[in-house]
Order: structure tokens, then sequence, then C-alpha cells
């Protein structure tokens, strides 16, 4: 049987978040600061992927995302997993979430909300629907759909 | 009902039950048959007011002063270190030490919840923008109980600026509590927002939308009046195109129910006709003075002092 060739080196101990849109890694990795990680940090950009046509890839050296850091990335990465690895070998698999809340990702869409204009962290309430996430500011308490949000917004 | 609301932040209507809804109007009501004079002797209200305000300003002042508490603060963001470039989070910090309670005003919205964020005391929303008023909406509440005697199953049209008017999104959704039959009476611009009246659907609240006035008069036992308020307008001829579109005088007023009350959170331009104040269907001068009692409530309940 044909060896599967990595694109992104393996790990060994860490974790690798999968399936993520196509230029969202480096937000996800802005938004967890591990630009500072002090261990191996290694991205895959624009790899082929069966089921977004194109991904990207994050593997972090010697750090366990745990399942409630993981979902603040489901806004960037509805369809993003997550895969725990010791010794090489994957000892859990997660497909993340929406979260009830999320924090710093997104700058509230309002021009006069107050968290426009000091220097705080944005919060939003998320809910789910059928066909839509909406997302509530805890601060204007204006509420948007996700989809109509323009993706600037997305810090 | 134990004091849920000792050193409470009051943000917004929507964050109350209807059970707590109701012991704010009931000790609104106590405070109005007779005031305890000496209820906040020794406590400070911090009073910020970083945007211009009468009524608000002067009723929170006078209900403190009339309970025996003292009074600091300002009354326009001008002369605070927030011309200099202050955080808001530092202005709060500061007054934190000062006084027993925040009341703020400010033109950004949800600057009282970050407000209550940065201080231990209590924090009351007097205002943030076209966001949230909600003592107002107790005022409201409280006015629409005593001349009706009841708040439920009622009529009520609110007319003027629904997309705007902060009072009426607080007060259309506090109702909800109470099966009312809402009117929702605004030029096409000016119009519900679309997440208020999804609110309403989703809480099986009957409403409807009209343009004018004469369509719902005999139907209602409230009318609540809004001005159109030129400083939410981004161009001018937007304005002027809607400032007129309502004006309610004496003559609209011959085949309406007999227990009508009109209601208006004031300042009033022109909307209602100096005539009207004659009718026994005025009620918003009796309304303006109850934003004293609902406010010595609030301010009693937030500082222990009330249970």
């Amino acid at each position: 049987m044909a060896q599967k060739v990595l694109a992104v080196a393996a790990i060994r101990n860490g974790t690798v978040i999968d399936h993520i849109p196509a230029g969202q890694a480096l937000k996800i990795v802005h938004l967890f600061h591990w630009e500072c990680h002090q261990k191996l940090v290694t991205l895959g950009l624009n790899l082929p992927s069966r089921i977004l046509s194109f991904k990207d890839i994050i593997k972090i050296e010697d750090l366990v995302l745990s399942a409630n850091e993981a979902n603040q990335v489901a806004i960037l990465a509805p369809k993003a997993t997550v895969n725990i690895i010791q010794d090489f070998e994957v000892i859990s698999k997660f497909q993340v979430s929406i979260p009830a809340s999320i924090a710093s990702i997104i700058s509230c869409p309002n021009p006069k909300c107050i968290s426009n204009h000091e220097e705080m962290i944005s919060s939003f309430k998320v809910k789910s629907h059928q066909n839509h996430v909406s997302l509530e500011c805890k601060y204007c308490r204006r509420i948007f759909l996700y989809d109509s949000l323009d993706k600037k917004r997305i810090l | 009902m134990p004091n849920s609301f000792k050193k409470r932040d009051i943000i917004a209507i929507g964050d109350f039950a209807k059970e707590e809804l109701l012991h704010v109007l009931e000790h609104t009501r106590q405070i109005k048959k007779m005031a305890p004079g000496k209820l906040l002797e020794g406590c400070i209200l911090g009073s910020c007011f970083f945007e211009p305000s009468t009524r608000t300003r002067l009723s929170f002042e006078a209900a403190m002063h009339r309970l025996g508490g003292s009074v600091i603060g300002f009354s326009d963001g001008q002369w605070t270190s927030a011309k200099k470039g202050e955080s808001l989070w530092d202005s709060m910090k500061m007054l934190e030490h000062y006084a027993d309670v925040i009341v703020l005003r400010h033109p950004l919205e949800g600057s009282a919840q970050r407000a209550a964020e940065a201080v231990e005391i209590p924090v009351i929303n007097a205002g943030d923008g076209s966001n949230q008023h909600p003592t107002q909406t107790f005022l409201d509440l409280f006015t629409i109980l005593e001349c009706q005697g009841s708040l439920d199953n009622l009529s009520i049209a609110m007319a003027g600026d629904l997309k705007n008017g902060r009072t009426v999104h607080s007060l259309a959704q506090a109702l909800t509590f109470f099966n009312p039959r809402l009117y929702l009476v605004s030029p096409t611009i000016l119009e519900m927002p679309k997440e208020i009246c999804d609110e309403l659907r989703e809480k099986r609240i009957k409403f409807s939308f009209h343009k004018s006035l004469e369509e719902i008069m005999d139907k209602i036992d409230i009318l609540y009046m809004t001005r159109i308020q030129e400083e939410r307008f981004s161009h001018k001829f937007e304005y002027e195109q809607v400032k007129n579109a309502f004006i309610l005088k004496t003559d609209q007023l011959q085949s309406v129910k007999k227990n009508l009350k009109i209601l208006h959170p004031l300042p009033r331009v022109n909307e209602i006709a100096g005539e009207v104040d004659q009718s026994p269907h005025a009620y918003y001068f009796q309304q303006a003075q109850n934003g004293l009692f609902a406010r010595q409530a609030l301010l009693g309940l937030v500082l222990g002092k009330l249970t």
C-alpha cells in the first residue's frame, strides 16, 4: 500500500486543527497568540481538501486544546476537527461546535457601540438557528447575522 | 422576594423577569403614597451625564435629595476628563471611590454595560445612545398601571419615531409579559426595528403597522406618543420629510375610549398640540412626575435600603 505523504510534518505531542477553511489559519494563530508559543507551530495553507476544496491546517507542539477553547474557532472554521496527539498517535478527536458566546474574534459592526471606541474585548452571545448563526453584542445588544457580517470585522 | 436588587446594575429592561418588574412597580406605588424621607441618608449618587438631559438627570438628582442622599457629578461630558481622552472605564474606576451608586448617560451604545464591568457599585443606565433607557420603562409601566388599574390585555398604540426611539423599544419588550394588543403608528422609514418585531412574534404578541392615528384612535387604552428625533437623522432632508407626520389635536379625541390616556416620554416638539394638555386624556405630566418615584424605588432597591 502506498504510504500517505504528509504535506505538513507530524508532531510528537500536541494539537492538530484540521479542515480550516483556506485563509483562516493565520487569523486563528493570531487569535490564540500562537505566534508567541515557545514550541513548534507549523501551518499548512491552501492544501487540497475533499470537503472544502482547499483547507488550512495548524499543528501546535506541546499544547492540548480544550473543547471550550477549540469551539471559539467554530465561527472561523465551522467544520474544523481537533486531534490531540500523543507520541505521534491521535488519542482523541472531536469536531468543533458553535459556542454559546465568543470573545475577541469579531468586532461589533455597530459603529456607535462602545466596544469600537475603547480598548476592550468584544463579546457576543451566539445563537445557532436552522439555517444561520446570529450574534448578539454583549454591549450594544444589537443582533447580527453572521453571514451578513462584513468579514473585515473578523479580527 | 429576596432582595435580588441589592448592588444590581440596571442596564436593560430585558434583564428583568415579570416578577421583578412588578416588585419595582409595587415599591414605586408605596413611595408615591409616602416617601420615607431619610431612606438614602449618607448615600452618594454619582450623576454622570456625558450627554444633555433635563428630565432624567433632574429626576434622579431630586429622587436622591428627597430621600436624604446627596449627589456629585456633571451634566455635560465636555467638562470632564473624557474630553482629554480618558476612557469611560477609567472615569468609572475613579468615581467608584467617591459614590455609592452611579447613574450614567452616555452617547455610545453599551456604555452602561461597560461601566458596570468597571466597578463594584451598582450602575443605573440613564440612556446609552439609542440603545436602552430602562428607568423610563419602569416609570412608563408604573404610569400605565396607575391610570388603567392593570397592565394586562391593554390596547396600546405607539406613535412617532419607532425606529430610533429607545423608549418604545424597551416598553414593547416589557409589555410582552402582559399580553397587549400593539398598534405601531409611524412613517415607513421610522418603523419599529425588525429585531423587536421578531421578538413580539416569538412571544405571540398581536401587533399591526399603521400610517395614521385616525385608523386606531377608537380602539386604544393608551396612546404612547414619541418625538421625531432630529438628532438621530444623518441627513436633514430625511428629518424634514417626516417631522410633522403626526400631530395630535383635540379634535382627534372625539370618539376615543373613555379610559384612553395619552403618554409621552417628553420632551415634545409639536407632536402633541398644547390644547391637548387640558384634555382629561392627557397624562404625560403625571408620567413625568412618576419618574421621580420610579427612580426613588430603584435607588432604594439597588442600594439595599428597600427589600
